[in-house]
């Protein structure tokens, strides 16, 4: 019993032993504009320097909402946006109603492997705010070099995946499942434990 | 001290094994005629083959065959002492090629920006090291001094007249710069170096010697100005590299990529100005040059970033033939605005600026992979949108109920039939450029709880069409 005397303290700070519950968390400096989804995540907002992944079961679930406060902020502050492979063309009258200046998003139009080299390029450059990517069918062995490249360039990365990959590991600090329509659920976040239960996300 | 003269050595070997990727392997240079080839030049590897200067080939064949030859050419050596002119421009406005094989360049005016003359000096030997040229560097009151000094020292740095005269007083008659004649004629009378001739009556040396030895010694001593041109750099750049064998693969052609746009950024630097557009020939045996045009949105000067950015190009193109010579030609040279930055950067683990990734992303992704979007004032969705190159400043028109992504083709709306969240609103509009529109557009819900934008043409009838997501 006494043998092993490890002080608590000493655990938590090495992450070997988690809350389950942090009450008086930081602000983190990246909030998400979306007051129940700060209050969930264990930062109080996006991971900093990190890749987030964003799944959603097919286009038009309000996956835009949920980053657009976070852009808003970003290209209000003169950081410059990078989507790397869209989908669709971001149509500029909803962009710019939800506060997103146009002169910092930039477009890359990649295809292939050269969507993972491109946002990678982006990310490392630590030159763009945040850099989103639509990589399609990825590995996560790519995952993981989003996220070094994120570390190492200390921007916001977000990766948009189809929701039937979420039964697969995946390295991102966080994951985010689009349910259903403007529900959001936490499946992972680093550095907290993930709520079981999804929230409702208001527009805006 | 005014002036420092710079002399190469051997300029035409250097010349040459710059552009080898082994320089140390041995390597003669040819001159003479066809029947009669001579070697001209040889680097330490080659003499310590044996070989000599002024051997015949065919002697020097007789005694190995383990050296490469290249050609003895006198006007390759005048391009590089202009390009070696249009470097040393960068550290002095008053630049000069009067002597052969040396640049002369005025350096008291330039010491405010480049700090004192060890540091520009050493600066300059760095530099030229890099470029691959050996050196020999005197600073002198006068150019001419400067120029007769550098045949025997190196490194030497003069700043009063009292002692550029017992430096002078040192040198041999003959290394003077005196014309042969007259050297002979004053090594006959007993006279070996500089200082005994000037010590000579100056009316008896007019009486017994043409006046150009008099007017060579004022030269020396800065008694006599001496009248030179000053270089002005071309408006162009046009380097060249010939390979010394067929090239098939694109790492073969690296090694002289990356000189030749080392070369441009020396050049480029000169000049203080940018490149915004070159070209890169990859000449054949037979037929026209494959041209390999690299653009850039921004003009950019950095060694690195050049080379980078050609060999992406480089890297995507089908050689249709083996390549025998590469040649970077760069015409359009607009002044370099070095990029802003402040002092507390909000970001200071900044690596690379944007400007640099866009051009890498342009590079390997196509000309028109980065765009910024724009947004118009025009009702139809298909017109409100533009992209566009970076640095424009759109209109900033926000309506509320669009949706976040539109399609880029509209597509019929497959499934069961959705439910109506709101419209129909009329967009009905562009008969005056023949795309004319008339749609009721809706916001619907599918049963798969996605939220769309969808619309029907005016007056037909048939399925919905899918033209936006609200995401």
């Amino acid at each position: 019993m006494n043998g092993n005397v490890v002080a608590l303290d000493a655990l938590l700070d090495e992450r070997r032993l988690w809350k389950g519950r942090a009450l008086g968390r930081a602000s983190s400096a990246q909030p998400t504009g979306h007051a129940a989804l700060d209050a969930l995540l264990p930062g109080g907002g996006w991971p900093d320097a990190a890749l987030s992944e964003v799944l959603l079961p097919a286009a038009g679930v309000g996956e835009l909402q949920v980053l657009w406060p976070t852009l808003a902020r970003l290209s209000a502050a003169g950081e410059r946006v990078a989507l790397v492979a869209p989908p669709h063309i971001p149509f500029p009258p909803a962009w710019l109603a939800a506060g997103v200046d146009l002169r910092g998003l930039v477009l890359v139009q990649a295809s292939g492997r050269d969507v993972l080299w491109a946002a990678e390029q982006c990310l490392r450059s630590g030159s763009c705010g945040a850099v989103l990517c639509w990589p399609g069918a990825v590995d996560d062995r790519a995952l993981r070099r989003l996220q070094v490249a994120a570390e190492t360039g200390q921007t916001l990365a977000f990766a948009y995946r189809a929701s039937h990959d979420a039964f697969n590991p995946s390295p991102a600090a966080l994951r985010l499942l689009l349910e259903a329509p403007g529900r959001v659920r936490v499946l992972k976040c680093r550095g907290g434990v993930a709520p079981d239960w999804a929230i409702p996300l208001a527009a805006g | 001290m005014r002036w420092a003269c710079i002399l190469f050595p051997q300029l035409a070997l250097d010349a040459v094994l710059r552009r080898r990727v082994e320089p140390e392997r041995p390597l003669a240079l040819l001159a003479g005629t066809p029947q009669r080839r001579v070697l001209q030049a040889l680097n330490p590897a080659a003499r310590a083959l044996g070989l000599r200067r002024g051997q015949a080939l065919a002697a020097a064949h007789a005694l190995t065959r383990d050296f490469a030859t290249a050609d003895y050419d006198p006007a390759d050596i005048e391009r590089w002492q202009r390009f070696l002119a249009a470097w040393a421009y960068r550290f002095s406005s008053q630049v000069s090629l009067h002597y052969p094989r040396a640049v002369l360049l005025e350096v008291q005016s330039s010491l405010g920006l480049f700090g004192p003359w060890p540091g520009f000096e050493a600066r300059l030997r760095q530099e030229l090291t890099a470029l691959g040229f050996r050196h020999r560097i005197v600073a002198a009151p006068h150019p001419a001094a400067a120029r007769a000094l550098v045949n025997v020292y190196d490194g030497l740095a003069l700043d009063s007249q009292k002692a550029l005269q017992a430096c002078l007083g040192g040198l041999t008659v003959e290394r003077s710069g005196l014309d042969r004649e007259s050297a002979s004629a004053f090594q006959r009378m007993g006279l070996r170096t500089l200082g005994q001739v000037l010590a000579m009556p100056r009316d008896s040396v007019a009486r017994r010697f043409p006046a150009t030895v008099l007017q060579h010694l004022d030269t020396l001593l800065g008694r006599r100005a001496l009248a030179l041109d000053c270089y002005t750099p071309p408006d162009r750049f046009d380097g060249r590299v010939e390979l010394n064998f067929e090239v098939e693969s694109h790492q073969a052609l690296l090694f002289p990529l990356r000189r030749l746009t080392a070369d441009l950024a020396a050049f480029l630097a000169g000049r203080d100005s940018g490149v915004q557009r070159f070209v890169l020939d990859l000449e054949h045996r037979n037929g026209a040059p494959t041209r390999v045009p690299v653009g850039l949105l921004s003009a950019e000067r950095e060694a690195a970033m050049l080379f980078e950015l050609a060999r992406g190009r480089l890297e995507q193109l089908q050689v249709p033939a083996p390549v025998l010579a590469m040649r970077l030609l760069a015409k359009d040279l607009p002044a370099f605005v070095p990029q802003r930055r402040e002092l507390f950067d909000d970001r200071p683990q900044q690596s690379l600026p944007w400007e640099q990734v866009r051009e890498r992303l342009r590079a390997r992704l196509g000309d028109d992979a980065v765009q910024v979007l724009q947004a118009r004032a025009d009702p139809r969705p298909e017109q409100a949108w533009r992209l566009g190159e970076e640095g424009t400043r759109p209109p900033q028109l926000a309506q509320a109920m669009r949706p976040g992504w539109l399609l880029r083709e509209p597509v019929p709306l497959r499934g069961p039939a959705p439910r109506v969240l709101a419209g129909p609103e009329r967009v009905e509009s562009g008969w005056w450029d023949g795309g004319d529109v008339r749609r009721d557009y809706y916001c619907v819900e599918t049963r798969g709880g996605q939220r769309a934008w969808v619309y029907r043409t005016v007056g037909e009838g048939g399925p919905l069409w899918l033209h936006g997501w609200f995401a």
